[in-house]
C-alpha cells in the first residue's frame, strides 16, 4: 500500500498533465504558415537587419504575411532572393550586391588631431567633445564604432581611418548607421567612382585641415560628360543613376577627393 | 508586518542570486542587455508566483498521504506542465506578451530558482499568503540582480580589459564583486 499510493498519485498527476497539455494544444493551436519556416531556412541567418526587419525570422514572417519584397536580403544576395521567390511562387529581380565605403581620406599623416582623447574609446563618445579629436570636424575618428557592429570582420583601422575590405563586406549598412559622422555610404558594387571626403565646410576651411578634402571647386561638375556630379554645400555629390563610371571626375580632381577604383580588382564573394 | 519582512528579506538579505547562488545560469546568460533582463525578470516573477500557487495545494495533497519526501519530483512535474500550458494559452490569447516573454518562459521552466522558492516555502513553514509574498519577493530579487548586473556589464563593455580577461572571466569577476556588495545586507533582519 505504501508504494501504491505514491504510484497512483504520480500516475494521476502525469496523466492529468498530459491530457491538459494535449487539450490545450488542440484548443489553442496557432496556425503557422510553413512558408515562413522555409524562407527562414533560405535566409543566411546573419540577423544583420539590413532588410529593415529585426532579424531573419522577422523578415521571413514579413514576406509571407505583410507582402515584403523578396530581394531585400543583402548578405543572401541573388541566391537567397531566388530561393525565396521560388517558395513564394513569384518572379524576382535580384538586387545587385552592395559594398560600404568610407568617405574620408584624412588619415594620421594628412589630418592632425586637435587634442588627445583619453575617454571611452568610441567614436560616438569622442565626437561629443568639440566634434571629435580630429581637426576636420567631419573626418573619420578611428575609434572603430563601425568595427564593433560589423559581423563579417570586414573593417579595420589603417593609419587612423576605417578601411573596408570589399571582399568581406556584404553591404548590410550597419556600419553606416553606427558612424557618428555619417561617413560610410553603401553603394552598388559596380560603381567605381566615389568621393573620399564628407566635409561640408567651405573650401578654405577644408583645405586648412586636410589636403585630401573636397573644396567644392566644381571642376568635376564642369567636366562630367553625363552631368552626374553636382556640388552641393561645398561638396561634390555623385548621382549614381547618371554616372557611367568614365572616371573623368577623378582625373580632374586636384585634391584627389574623387577617386576611381576602376583599375582595382574587386573580388565579389 | 511579517509580509514586509519576507519581502525585504527576499530582495536584499537573502537575494536569490547574489546570496543563495540560485538561477546563476540566466543571471549570466540574459544580463547582456537591460531590455532582455527586464523581460526575463518579468517572466521569472510571473512563473514564481504561479508555481507557488500551484505547488502549495500539491504539497498539501502529498502531506495528506504522508509522502512529502517526493515533493521535488512532484514540483518539477507540476511546474513544467504549468509553464507549458501557460505558453500555449499565451501564444493564442496574448501574442504581444508571448513575443516579449516567449523566449524566456521555457528557459525558466525547470530553473533551480523557481524550484528553490517553492521548496523554500515549505521548509520555512509559510502559509499560502506568505508563500505568495515570498515568491513575489524572490522574483523581484532576481529582477533586481539581473538589472544591476546588466548595468555593470554595460560598463564592462566600454572598459579596456586585458585580452585574457575579456568576455566570461571579466563577467564572473564582476558578478562576484556584485555578490560581495550584497553581503552588506546580511544580518539586518
Amino acid at each position: 500500500m505504501e508504494y501504491l499510493i505514491p504510484l497512483a498519485i504520480f500516475a494521476a498527476l502525469g496523466i492529468l498533465a498530459g491530457v491538459l497539455l494535449t487539450v490545450a494544444s488542440k484548443v489553442f493551436a496557432v496556425e503557422v504558415d510553413e512558408r515562413v519556416d522555409a524562407i527562414a531556412e533560405a535566409l543566411p541567418q546573419a540577423n544583420c537587419g539590413a532588410c529593415g526587419f529585426s532579424g531573419c525570422a522577422d523578415y521571413a514572417d514579413a514576406i509571407v504575411n505583410k507582402g515584403a519584397e523578396c530581394n531585400l536580403c543583402r548578405p543572401g544576395g541573388e541566391a537567397a532572393a531566388k530561393k525565396i521567390a521560388e517558395i513564394m511562387g513569384v518572379e524576382v529581380t535580384a538586387a545587385e550586391p552592395q559594398v560600404a565605403f568610407v568617405r574620408c581620406s584624412g588619415d594620421c599623416s594628412h589630418t592632425p588631431h586637435k587634442y588627445d582623447f583619453d575617454g571611452i574609446q568610441s567614436c560616438a563618445a569622442c565626437n561629443r567633445f568639440y566634434d571629435g579629436s580630429k581637426l576636420c570636424t567631419s573626418g573619420c575618428l578611428g575609434y572603430g564604432d563601425c568595427i564593433k557592429v560589423c559581423s563579417q570582420g570586414a573593417i579595420s583601422i589603417v593609419d587612423g581611418i576605417a578601411v573596408i575590405d570589399k571582399a568581406k563586406c556584404m553591404g548590410c549598412g550597419l556600419c553606416a548607421k553606427a558612424c557618428p559622422n555619417g561617413l560610410i555610404a553603401v553603394r552598388r558594387i559596380s560603381q567605381a567612382v566615389d568621393i573620399c571626403c564628407s566635409s561640408r565646410d567651405v573650401g578654405r576651411v577644408t583645405r586648412s585641415v586636410c589636403p585630401n578634402g573636397c573644396i567644392g571647386c566644381k571642376l568635376c561638375e564642369k567636366n562630367c560628360p553625363s552631368g552626374a556630379v553636382t556640388v552641393q554645400n561645398n561638396h561634390a555629390v555623385i548621382d549614381y543613376d547618371k554616372c557611367t563610371n568614365c572616371g573623368k571626375c577623378a582625373e580632374v580632381c586636384r585634391v584627389h577627393a574623387i577617386r576611381s577604383i576602376m583599375g582595382e580588382k574587386v573580388e565579389v564573394q | 508586518m511579517s509580509y514586509i519582512l519576507i519581502l525585504i528579506g527576499c530582495v536584499f538579505v537573502n537575494n536569490v542570486v547574489l546570496s543563495q547562488f540560485m538561477g546563476i545560469c540566466p543571471f549570466l546568460g540574459v544580463s547582456k542587455q537591460m531590455k532582455s533582463s527586464v523581460g526575463m525578470g518579468a517572466a521569472v516573477i510571473f512563473v514564481m508566483i504561479c508555481a507557488t500557487a500551484i505547488t502549495y495545494p500539491v504539497y498539501r495533497l502529498l502531506e495528506h498521504f504522508g509522502i512529502e519526501y517526493l515533493k521535488t519530483v512532484a514540483f518539477i512535474l507540476v511546474i513544467a506542465m504549468f509553464v507549458q500550458l501557460v505558453e500555449i494559452v499565451m501564444k493564442k490569447m496574448m501574442p504581444p506578451l508571448y513575443k516579449a516573454l516567449g523566449v524566456y518562459l521555457p528557459l525558466i521552466t525547470t530553473n533551480c530558482a523557481v524550484l528553490g522558492v517553492t521548496i523554500g516555502n515549505i521548509d520555512n513553514g509559510y502559509n499560502f499568503l506568505q508563500s505568495l509574498t515570498n515568491a513575489l519577493g524572490t522574483g523581484l530579487a532576481f529582477t533586481l540582480a539581473l538589472l544591476l548586473f546588466s548595468g555593470v556589464r554595460a560598463r564592462i563593455e566600454n572598459c579596456d580589459f586585458p585580452e585574457t580577461f575579456k568576455g566570461v572571466p571579466a563577467t564572473l569577476i564582476a558578478a562576484s564583486i556584485v555578490s560581495l556588495s550584497f553581503m552588506g545586507f546580511s544580518g539586518i533582519i
